[in-house]
């Protein structure tokens, strides 16, 4: 007896991972995603282990080697300051990496407990909560930011502490889209059979919510969550290019690109913001292929739209 | 008769339905009447079977019975009480004794949870047994509804319908209830395997005494197991008696045409073939006077206007038809 409950309880694991096994089966054979996933893995490495290896690290200002082009000692060349370009893009992809996982998960938690809520309860909790999201959406984002941006830069925030300010910032503007997402996952999963015999059941709201609906909606939010990724990451950099986000002296990929502004550094001075440019754009392509390949990977049925 | 008090009384059903297709320029509400003043009464260990086409609400009156959806107007006692006008706290307590069977196999299970935590979630939330017990349970009900121990860690995706709605009964019958609505249980099965899903239902009635309210479509479904029936019409009941009178008696012209479609296996019994004309009228807007004339054989001309009582014909046979 005892012998074969282990062994049922042993096949129910091997079945319940079985669901995630193929999603991550496909998820493999997918190359565009597998490249994606590569990319930022190495991108990563790049960004958290790199640092360490590097002699220039911490900002050493250095007077006599300012705007050096690549060599042996500086690979990228050296900024209006003399500092190593390849160790502040290091330290930089540290701070938009950060940025877009910080703002990911913020706006993700947000934006799934409005969702749910607006869901769940309905009535007039449904009305406030997507009379806000209209609103947001329709204000385009990135003016919405720069008027927040303007706002807080007015509250004298430390420069090494505006990541966080940026964060917040993001994901206020980007819970709405997917509150309106979940919402309406919702409601399609409120109709269904079993949902209603949750409540002929006499379930508690807490049963409905966190045994019932949640995991069903765990595949949207790994897939909506992976894109906006990339979203947040763009954004940082816009508004840090702009001096809005993240501000010097702590380096951001947008921040760094800010050298173009200047028509010499930006005729003459090309390891300057070439570098951050690819950066962000293998990034953010990177995410995408990735965050495409995981839709697909968990619903084969979602990829003719 | 005895005189004990009713299981289940439905006083002056009605529901309806608000269409408010509203677009920017106009706004046109149609109001469906899915229950249009319905009574009868369930009493208690008896199978009341209640049978009407698509859309003539079924699923409604079932529904409203077990407060899964609001009523417009009318009363629903169970043992006395009405069950609309308990409070939260009460209706928690209720649901423990009156349980509902869905119809669609498939969706009435959610694809994500191993049908043994399905089965025994509703005695833990209602804190009736620990998880020990419920274990047991659940291996008990599975035995009684003819699933093998081994199925309690399964996912519903590795069931076939039928095995689907046994565990659909399974996590009915775990909380002891007095009362089921089975809404139309074996319609999206196999008929070969819709008999054996009846039996199920009536070997369980039998150990549990359990009192049924037994949905359909169809009145050869019912006639096994019920032991009264009601045939109901665009959301009013034409007909409603005991199962020996509904199948022997049929005095409504509706529920005449329902049994002359039914195939007879003995050929001795001869039974006049009434066949419908045209489909069931939009129910947002239903024939005014007797509801069905507009389908009805030997409609007269106060049908198309005068809505007919719903008298008693003989003992507990009651029939609402200008005819009868
Ligand atoms: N949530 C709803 N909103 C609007 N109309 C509804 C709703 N539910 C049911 N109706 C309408 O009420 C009427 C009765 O529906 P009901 O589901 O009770 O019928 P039924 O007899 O169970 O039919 P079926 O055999 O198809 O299950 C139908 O006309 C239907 O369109
Ligand atoms: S009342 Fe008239 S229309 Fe209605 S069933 Fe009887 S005969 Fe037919
Ligand atoms: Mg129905």
């Amino acid at each position: 007896m005892e012998e074969t409950t282990v062994q049922t309880e042993h096949m129910a694991k091997y079945r319940k991972s079985n669901l995630w096994k193929q999603v991550f089966r496909r998820l493999v054979k997918n190359k565009m995603a597998m490249t994606g996933l590569g990319f930022l893995i190495f991108i990563f490495v790049f960004c958290m282990i790199g640092p360490f290896f590097s002699p220039y690290a911490n900002g050493g200002v250095d007077a006599i080697n300012i705007n050096q082009p690549p060599s042996a000692e500086h690979w990228l060349g050296t900024d209006a300051l003399g500092r190593d370009v390849l160790t502040r893009l290091m330290e930089a992809g540290r701070i938009s990496l950060t940025v877009g996982l910080g703002a990911m998960v913020m706006s993700v938690f947000i934006g799934t407990l409005l969702g749910v809520l607006a869901g769940f309860y309905q009535g007039i909790v449904d009305q406030i909560i997507m009379r806000t999201a209209d609103v947001l959406m329709t204000i385009p984002g990135l003016p919405l930011l720069f008027i927040m941006a303007a706002v807080m830069s007015e509250w004298k925030v430390p420069a090494e502490n505006r990541l966080y300010i940026v964060m917040v910032m993001l994901s206020i503007v980007g819970w709405s889209g997917l509150a309106r997402l979940v919402r309406s996952q919702i409601l399609s999963l409120r109709e269904r059979e079993y949902m209603h015999a949750t409540e002929s059941l006499g379930l508690r709201d807490r049963r409905k919510l966190f045994v019932h609906l949640l995991p069903n909606i765990v595949p949207l939010l790994i897939v909506v969550g992976t894109l906006s990724v990339g979203g947040a990451i763009l954004s940082e950099s816009v508004l840090s290019y702009f001096g809005l986000g993240v501000v010097p002296p702590t380096a951001s990929w947008g921040n760094m690109i800010n050298a173009a502004n200047s028509l010499i550094d930006f005729q003459n001075r090309p390891w300057l913001w070439i570098p951050p440019g690819v950066a962000i754009f293998l990034t953010v392509i990177s995410i995408n292929l990735l965050g495409d390949g995981l839709r697909d990977a968990i619903d084969p049925k979602m990829k003719s739209r | 008769m005895d005189q004990k008090e009713p299981l289940v009384e439905v006083k002056n059903l009605k529901k309806h339905y608000k269409d408010s297709s509203r677009s920017l320029f106009k706004r046109n509400q149609s109001v469906v009447k899915a229950v249009d003043n319905v009574s009868f009464t369930i009493e208690e260990g008896e199978t009341f079977g209640l049978v009407g086409e698509s859309g003539s609400g079924k699923s409604t009156i079932g529904r409203s019975i077990l407060r899964l959806t609001d009523i417009t107007d009318g009363e629903i006692l169970y043992k006395g009480k009405s069950v609309h006008q308990l409070s939260k706290q009460e209706l928690r307590e209720h649901r423990k004794s009156f349980q509902f069977v869905f119809q669609d196999p498939f969706s009435s299970l959610n694809p994500r949870i191993r049908i043994g935590d399905a089965i025994g979630e509703a005695l833990l939330d209602h804190g009736l047994a620990t998880k020990k017990e419920i274990r047991e349970k659940v291996l008990e009900v599975l035995n009684l509804c003819g699933l093998a121990p081994y199925h309690i860690d399964r996912f519903p995706h590795e069931f076939s319908g039928g095995q689907r709605q046994r565990i659909g009964i399974a996590r009915a019958i775990i909380m002891d209830p007095e009362f089921i609505v089975a809404d139309e249980p074996v319609s999206g099965l196999d008929v070969s395997i819709q008999a054996q899903i009846i039996n199920l239902f009536s070997d369980l009635q039998e150990k549990k005494q359990l009192t049924y309210l037994f949905i359909s479509h169809d009145l050869s479904v019912v006639e096994h197991i019920a032991t009264r029936v009601g045939v109901l019409y665009l959301g009013t009941l034409m007909e409603l008696g005991s199962r020996d009178e509904i199948y022997e008696n049929p005095l409504h012209p509706y529920t005449k045409s329902l049994l002359s479609a039914i195939p007879i296996p003995d050929p001795t019994v001869k039974r006049e073939r009434i066949v419908l004309q045209g489909d069931v009228p939009n129910p947002a807007n239903p024939p005014t006077g007797c509801k069905f004339h507009t389908r009805c054989p030997f409609a007269r001309e106060k049908c198309k206007t005068i809505v007919p009582e719903f008298k008693e014909v003989e003992a507990n046979h009651f029939v609402a038809c200008h005819l009868v």
